[in-house]
């Protein structure tokens, strides 16, 4: 199976009325996914692309649901995830945008200590192609393969899995960490999941500026990670002070710089893409 | 959201945190009586302004005025005054410092507190920094504060003091949605009193709604910046060529480094967003247009954003707006093939692959700009 979704990964999604959450849940459908359950409160009993809508999460629990994408306005989504979390659902994927940064770190310490995996906020999903997919990736980009993607943007990461489609090179999982500062699982906990993972040969990190996670990843490669890595970082034309668009993408006080990222990358031996679309190229390098 | 120096005081002085005798002025003629020292400190939101000239000393009400004549109204590091703090000048003792920001890594907050304050922490070698992690569910509690104290070396009566500001310093955090609360210098004066001798404090933007007693502090941006955000657009004026709209904070990064790889320089960061609007599209470059650039380059991977929708969207504009800078798109995604279609029947050039398109630009720079 793939790490974090497979083929039976029941779905359930919060905010399923809503414009993104109708949408998507349908796109998701389309994709293979086993959307089992949406949410919305006080829309319980209709129902979305032959969905069932519940009016809580508890409610939605007959389903059976394991996995939730929340996709809700950003001042519900700390009530949204303590409701999935306090259901006993242990994958939380955040959509929503501009989540307030305190409420993040709330949801993100519960579930860590309770071994509960969040992705995001502001998050494109996961997709495991021929499995599954939680979220808003785009459904045409994608080809079944052994590469792991793990990413901090989204257009970018759909820029980069559709030229490995047309290279050759499928995925066995593509993970949008999400663009905020403080997010769930980071790059260090991706890596520990495809350490064992035999379905992934290779790996393709996907970075920008902005915080320390890819410093972090390069230390963890170092020590314990040896399938082949390539990067790509984002933002090396960034000016420090200026937020690039994603609220964790800005060089404060010297730190979070590209040029920090891919000197730590570079020196545990981890390919440096200049462009996107050279990944699949060092990727046939580093696969040989 | 930055908030001014004299903003942040006042939330600590609510909270019970002492802060120096002042007040603020807008002109000249409202500075009071001097008795002993003030000092007059510039309120802006860029760092650095002691070195920069924007703090100063009086020991008359004359002079005072003098000096808040020549500070009200002047540029310090791009940025006018409109405000000057007047404040009671402190018998320093020593300075100290203390902070409280969130920590990526850990997903938590974390203080930082020095005996070496005054100075930028930066500046502050790691071990002469204490810091202490909190579990923001599980909150504040007064050992941290008794333990921070004892490190910096505070007893008796000061390390109440130093309790007291601390647990007010985390509570303000909490309450505001601060991403930064930082007293620096935390000044223990000659009468052994610790006050807050300066204020920085930064509230998540993204919490704003739950703060409507919070000014609405415009920073760091130039006007055309604050015209794009007000219209929804992630947006950056940069100071080279070529306006670039592409979608996606990432994929518009990675459009300005390909760019500047190629010894291209960008004039501006505009990302569209998740939208799949016409109109949305076609107001971007209204923005771009402002900005003034040689050439505009248009990259945009279609997923919810169409392509088609994109296409639509730069006809629009070619009709709407006077467009008389040469254009390069390249469309790749949903409904590519389309939008390609419509845009070269309309004359304009569009490339489905991203490289191709830049040295396209290249090309054109080296003709029309040089």
């Amino acid at each position: 199976m793939s790490i974090l979704i497979d083929k039976d990964t029941r779905i359930l999604v919060q905010g399923i009325t809503g414009h993104q959450g109708s949408f998507h849940s349908g796109e998701m459908i389309k994709f293979g996914a086993k959307v089992v359950a949406g949410v919305t409160p006080g829309k319980g009993g209709t129902e979305i692309h032959g969905v069932k809508v519940y009016d809580s999460v508890e409610e939605a629990m007959c389903e059976e649901p394991n996995a939730t994408m929340i996709a809700v306005p950003a001042r519900f989504v700390k009530d949204a995830a303590f409701e999935a979390m306090y259901a006993g659902i242990k994958l939380v994927y955040i959509l929503t945008e501009k989540v307030p940064v305190h409420d993040a770190m709330q949801i993100i310490n519960y579930a860590r200590k309770h071994g509960i995996n969040v992705i995001g906020p502001n998050s494109p999903g996961i997709t495991a192609p021929g499995k599954s997919k939680i979220g808003i990736m785009p459904n045409h980009i994608f080809r079944e393969g052994n590469i792991a993607v793990a990413s901090r943007s989204g257009t970018l990461t759909y820029e980069i899995v559709y030229a490995l489609s047309k290279e050759g090179f499928g995925q066995s999982v593509v993970i949008g960490l999400g663009g905020d500062r403080i997010i769930g699982l980071d790059f260090v906990d991706i890596l520990k999941m495809l350490k064992d993972d035999d379905e992934t040969k290779g790996v393709v990190l996907i970075g920008e500026i902005g915080g320390t996670a890819e410093e972090e990843a390069a230390e963890y490669i170092k020590k314990e990670f040896d399938k082949p890595v390539v990067a790509y970082i984002a933002g090396r034309s960034a000016p420090p002070g200026k937020r690039m668009g994603h609220a964790g993408a800005i060089i404060s006080r010297g730190r979070g710089t590209a040029e920090s990222k891919m000197r730590a990358f570079r020196e545990v031996g981890v390919r440096i893409a200049d462009y996107p679309q050279d990944v699949p190229k060092l990727l046939k390098e580093v696969m040989k | 959201m930055k908030l001014y120096e004299f903003q942040g005081k006042e939330l600590f002085r609510k909270y019970g945190i002492p802060v120096p005798d002042g007040y603020v002025i807008t002109s000249a003629d409202e500075v009071r009586e001097v008795t002993g020292e003030v000092v007059i400190k510039s309120q802006v939101l860029v760092g650095g302004r002691g070195k920069a000239g924007g703090i100063k000393f009086a020991k008359s009400r004359e002079e005072a005025i003098e000096i808040a004549k020549k500070l009200l109204g002047s540029e310090l590091k791009g940025t006018k005054i409109n405000y000057l703090l007047v404040e009671e000048k402190l018998n320093i003792d020593k300075e100290y410092y203390v902070s409280i920001t969130l920590d990526r890594s850990r997903r938590s907050p974390i203080i930082m507190a020095s005996a070496e304050g005054g100075v930028e922490i930066e500046e502050v070698p790691d071990e002469l920094i204490y810091k202490y992690w909190i579990d923001p569910l599980a909150g504040m509690y007064p050992f941290v504060a008794r333990n921070l104290a004892k490190k910096l070396g505070f007893t008796g009566d000061t390390a109440k003091q130093f309790i007291k500001i601390l647990l007010a310093l985390y509570k303000i955090f909490v309450e505001y949605d601060a991403e930064l609360v930082e007293i620096n210098p935390l000044v223990l004066t000659k009468e052994g009193k610790l006050v807050a001798a300066d204020s920085k404090v930064i509230v998540d933007s993204d919490a704003e709604y739950r703060h409507p007693d919070l000014p609405k502090n415009v920073e760091d941006m130039t006007p055309l910046e604050k015209y794009a955000t007000e219209r929804g657009y992630a947006f950056v004026e940069l100071d080279g060529d070529i306006g670039v709209i592409a979608n996606g904070a990432g994929l518009t990064m990675a459009t300005l480094d390909a760019l500047l790889l190629h010894n291209l320089r960008p004039k501006t960061f505009l990302d569209l967003g998740g939208t799949d609007s016409v109109e949305k599209t076609k107001n971007a470059f209204e923005i771009v247009l402002k900005a003034d650039p040689n050439i505009i380059f248009v990259n945009i991977f279609g997923g919810v954003t169409k392509c088609s929708t994109v296409a639509k969207g730069i006809l629009a504009a070619k009709e709407e707006f006077n467009i008389n800078v040469p254009m390069v798109v390249r469309l790749s995604g949903v409904h590519e093939e389309e939008g390609r279609k419509m845009l070269r029947d309309a004359g304009i050039e569009a490339f489905g692959e991203m490289m191709p398109a830049v040295e396209k630009v290249a090309e054109i720079y080296r003709e029309v700009v040089k």
